[in-house]
């Protein structure tokens, strides 16, 4: 890919950023969600995990809302592409003399800055509300674990916005998808101990491996290590952008 | 004159229906040319052809020189359109929905700018350029879409019903417009409308297309003469009204009738 390739890659994810930053509506109303996680859980279950002996909640939990910023956030930048194809915009980009996998990727990789942007502002809400970072130097690795968590899910959103012909479909999505990605993972408890069912469903959730890495890097303990999160959470992301880059690619007007 | 696009013995099924059904014709380099026909004729299948979302089933076509199917980007640099429905970006502003089709189509920065200006100017939008798309009106939607249509200074401008649910001053409006840019830029403008009167105006040349066939070709002139009619849109009534009376419904009209109303855009 050349030149004109990645300025095609680049006014497309500079698009998402505009109308995302543009919508003010957006970046506080995707806020609440998280917030009353954050105030609820964090400090609802704050007394019985440390009569438990496993800490502070507040610090456990963080990362998992953070993570549920990313989620929703970047599942939804997805799975706009059901907007443009509605509103028509989506024909314009079509017929440019640009392949496909170049519109894709600058759609996912804008969705996926918006989440982390998004995730961003949900982490420095958790430290207004008390939390504390532990060791500066790793939040670059704390990043990575964002983006990656952002690419995955703008991927998995952008396939279902292909296939999805409107909006109906949307709470289907939701309600079966992104709701058990977020409870079936390690975002509220933690992965020890569990029935051995959900044990098993929470290791075959790429997420898990996400928040894991997240809070390893914002100053908890690996449950896994560093690397296996990373090496899942990369093959998965690049599965899941391969899918839905081929799912766009089969799009038809 | 040169024909700019060529279609021979084109041919688009889908499943049993036959959506465009062996045409053939071509358009002169330059000119305006009326491409006609009741709903569900085949108009917008063959733009989509021509225009490489939609690959044929069989026969070729030649845009520019082109084949839509092989040389997708070369055809889609050739051409500029302006669709049925809108297709602009709401939550941007006229501008950046200019310079966004600009960088699509690999036009450097200083000359999208500068193309930009002048095609706003000439659209009478140069003024309103900041404000977000979602407060214009309808009409001004639509020479806006013109207007970025010609950013990447393409030979041939693709109109699928530009003038739908305009008033009668604002499709005038607009047409003039294209009629400048067409004789300014010489660009080729291949057409579909329902307003007939708009066609006799604007086109050199029309053809008229009904279940999938050409039925008429020529100026609007030559077409009422040969229909002995006194307006373009009784030439068209004749020939389109023809073809119904003239058979008896066959298992294929049945499935055409049954297309017309679950498939709009047929």
């Amino acid at each position: 890919m050349g030149a004109p390739a990645v300025r095609a890659i680049y006014i497309l994810c500079a698009r998402q950023l505009k109308r995302y930053a543009r919508s003010p509506a957006r970046i506080v109303g995707s806020l609440g969600q998280p917030l009353v996680f954050l105030l609820a859980l964090g400090f609802g279950f704050g007394a019985t995990f440390a009569k438990a002996g496993a800490g502070n909640y507040f610090n456990f939990v963080t990362p998992g809302i953070v993570a549920m910023g990313i989620l929703f956030t970047a599942v939804f930048s997805g799975i706009e592409i059901i907007w443009d194809r509605q509103f028509g915009f989506l024909k314009e980009t079509l017929v440019a003399p640009v392949s496909r996998l170049q519109i894709v990727l600058g759609r996912v990789l804008g969705g996926a800055i918006v989440a982390m942007i998004q995730g961003t502002v949900v982490f420095l809400v958790c430290l207004i509300f008390g939390f504390r970072v532990e060791r500066l130097l790793l939040l670059p690795v704390a990043v990575v674990f964002m983006f990656l968590i952002s690419l995955l899910f703008t991927s998995i959103g952008t396939a279902i916005g292909s296939v999805l012909q409107d909006m109906q479909g949307f709470p289907l999505v939701m309600n079966f998808l992104v709701m058990p990605l977020f409870f079936f993972s390690d975002a509220l408890f933690p992965l020890n101990g569990l029935p051995r069912i959900l044990t098993l469903a929470l290791r075959l959730n790429p997420l898990t491996y996400g928040i894991d890495g997240l809070r390893g890097a914002l100053g908890h303990a690996y449950v896994f290590n560093v690397f296996t999160d990373f090496a899942v959470l990369l093959i998965a992301s690049s599965i899941m952008l391969s899918i839905g880059s081929y799912v766009f690619s089969k799009i038809q007007l | 004159m040169t024909a700019i696009i060529v279609v021979h013995d084109l041919v688009k099924n889908y499943g049993d229906f036959c959506a465009v059904n062996h045409i053939s014709f071509a358009v002169p380099e330059g000119e305006i040319f009326g491409f006609l026909g009741p709903n569900g004729a085949g108009k917008t299948t063959t733009i989509k052809m021509l225009t490489t979302v939609l690959d044929p089933t069989s026969g070729t076509i030649r845009v520019n020189g082109y084949d839509p199917v092989h040389e997708r980007k070369q055809v889609r640099r050739s051409f500029g359109i302006v669709f049925q429905d809108a297709s602009l970006d709401d939550e941007l502003t006229a501008s950046e929905n200019m310079d966004l089709h600009g960088a699509l189509y690999g036009v450097s920065r200083r000359e999208r700018a500068k193309r930009s200006e002048a095609l706003l100017q000439l659209v009478g939008l140069w003024d309103r350029r900041n404000d977000f798309v979602k407060q214009y009106s309808g009409g001004m939607k639509r020479r806006l879409e013109v207007a970025r249509a010609l950013l990447h200074q393409p030979r041939i401008l693709f109109l699928d019903e530009p003038t739908i649910g305009l008033d009668p001053q604002t499709r005038n409006h607009i047409w003039s417009h294209i009629q400048t840019l067409s004789r300014e830029q010489n660009v080729t403008v291949f057409f579909t409308t329902h307003y007939m009167e708009e066609a006799d105006r604007v086109a050199a040349e029309v053809a008229v297309i009904d279940q999938g066939k050409i039925v008429a070709q020529g100026t609007p002139s030559f077409l009422k003469e040969q229909t002995n009619s006194a307006s373009l849109e009784g030439a068209f009534i004749a020939l389109t009204g023809h073809g119904i009376r003239e058979e008896e419904p066959s298992s294929a009209d049945r499935m055409r009738r049954m297309a017309r109303v679950w498939g709009r855009r047929r």
